[in-house]
């Protein structure tokens, strides 16, 4: 049974049309592995070898993979509830509310898309001080780290920007004293607190210009610095594996 | 090859450009034009001309609508009337701090803000919290109907009561 199954696995992946979206091949061996991935217009940002010290669960936790699988749940939920909801006033709240009681699993994703995007924020602190007290930020990974901190501040507005879309008491108090924080930069307080809400009060602008940023302005710039994040994760000789000398001596 | 070499301009020498130099400052120089007017162009575009935002000037309505000693807010609109034994005046409502919208307090006679606790009197002097100026008196007015006119966007550095 398993040898039919095998057999079968191999004639399609041997099919003309398999092939040519799959240049690699069949087998087992280390060359058509490393093909695999160093021909997969998405997996060829990886390296195609790593030490196996650092893909156990003692070496990074999993935090960064963590923090990138809430961002895919966020950007799908994010696109479903972008179907019934309107950057509008007052519609917006009335959206919100309907996603809550009259959409079939609008409460659900809705959820998932708020629980997920506390788990990232939370995922991402808990990456960065894993790298940090590994010491997995040191030459040559420094520019990998300053990515991270991009990456970090994208996940910070997208929180913020995303705090004012329901268009309840909570959202509009929160970007009303949100706004005017900014405003306390020097000079040009006012003046970015301005092109911030697209007018001076939190309004149907600042409605509109969040939910711009938020779904369209601020997951591309994400997407873009993760592609540099996990480029350079190989670029830098793949993930630290840990200082073995001080390992053993800490035993 | 060695014809080239004798034709290519020394780069060595500070009045020559080599065309190729000339044309790379070119380039680089249309483009840091054209970058230069992208942003300003940008910074206009997303600066709104024209604001559909409630009117700064707000009617109040009739004067007698206020009972004697008190202070009255609107929500909508964000400004106390203040009626006192003197004359009405106007108050923001908005806190200084980080513009929430604050609250009178009655019982005790204190306009309180209900984000980071600052607490100001009726005269919009600040008791206590983090508010790090009183809340702005506004110019007030009678209308020729008789009505209390406030304009939300001119504070009154002297402070004057309206006397009905």
């Amino acid at each position: 049974m398993a040898n039919t199954l095998d057999q079968l696995i191999d004639q399609v992946r041997e099919n003309r049309i398999w092939r040519s979206i799959f240049r690699g091949g069949t087998g087992d061996s280390n060359l058509h592995k490393s093909l695999l991935v160093q021909q997969n217009v998405f997996l060829h940002l990886f390296s195609i070898k790593a030490r196996k010290r650092t893909l156990e669960f003692s070496a990074t936790w999993y935090l960064g993979a963590l923090t990138f699988g809430t961002f895919m749940i966020l950007v799908i939920t994010g696109v479903l509830l972008m179907l019934y909801y309107h950057p509008s006033v007052p519609q917006a709240y009335a959206d919100m509310k309907d996603l809550q009681y009259v959409v079939s699993s609008g409460v659900f994703l809705r959820n998932l898309h708020r629980w997920s995007a506390h788990a990232m924020v939370f995922l991402v602190f808990a990456h960065m001080f894993k790298v940090f007290y590994r010491g997995a930020y040191r030459t040559p990974r420094e520019f990998n780290w300053v990515i991270g901190v991009i990456l970090l501040l994208l996940t910070l507005l997208l929180s913020y920007t995303g705090y004012l879309l329901p268009w309840d008491q909570l959202a509009y108090w929160a970007v009303t004293v949100g706004s005017n924080i900014a405003s306390a930069v020097p000079l040009i307080g006012a003046k970015i607190r301005f092109l911030m809400l697209g007018g001076t009060a939190v309004n149907a602008n600042a409605l509109l210009r969040f939910y711009v940023l938020h779904c369209v302005i601020l997951p591309l710039a994400a997407i873009l610095f993760l592609a540099v994040h996990f480029w350079r994760i190989r670029k830098d000789g793949g993930i630290y594996a840990g200082d073995h000398s001080s390992e053993v001596s800490n035993q | 090859m060695s014809e080239d070499a004798k034709r290519t301009p020394s780069p060595d020498s500070p009045e020559e450009m080599s065309r190729r130099q000339f044309f790379v400052k070119l380039g680089v120089g249309s483009v840091a034009v054209a970058a230069l007017g992208t942003a300003a162009f940008s910074y206009q575009y997303l600066s709104p001309n024209v604001l559909y935002e409630p009117s700064p000037i707000v009617d109040a309505g009739k004067p007698d609508h206020y009972t004697p000693d008190s202070v009255t807010l609107d929500p909508q609109t964000a400004i106390y009337v203040v009626r006192t034994a003197g004359g009405f005046f106007a108050l923001s409502a908005i806190c200084t701090h980080l513009g929430c919208l604050t609250a009178y307090k009655p019982d005790l006679g204190v306009i309180a803000c209900p984000c980071h606790g600052s607490k100001f009197n009726k005269d919009g002097v600040k008791i206590e919290g983090p508010a790090p100026r009183p809340l702005p008196w506004l110019r007030m007015w009678l209308s020729d109907e008789g009505d209390l006119m406030v304009d939300r966007s001119n504070a009154i550095a002297i402070k004057q009561l309206v006397r009905v």
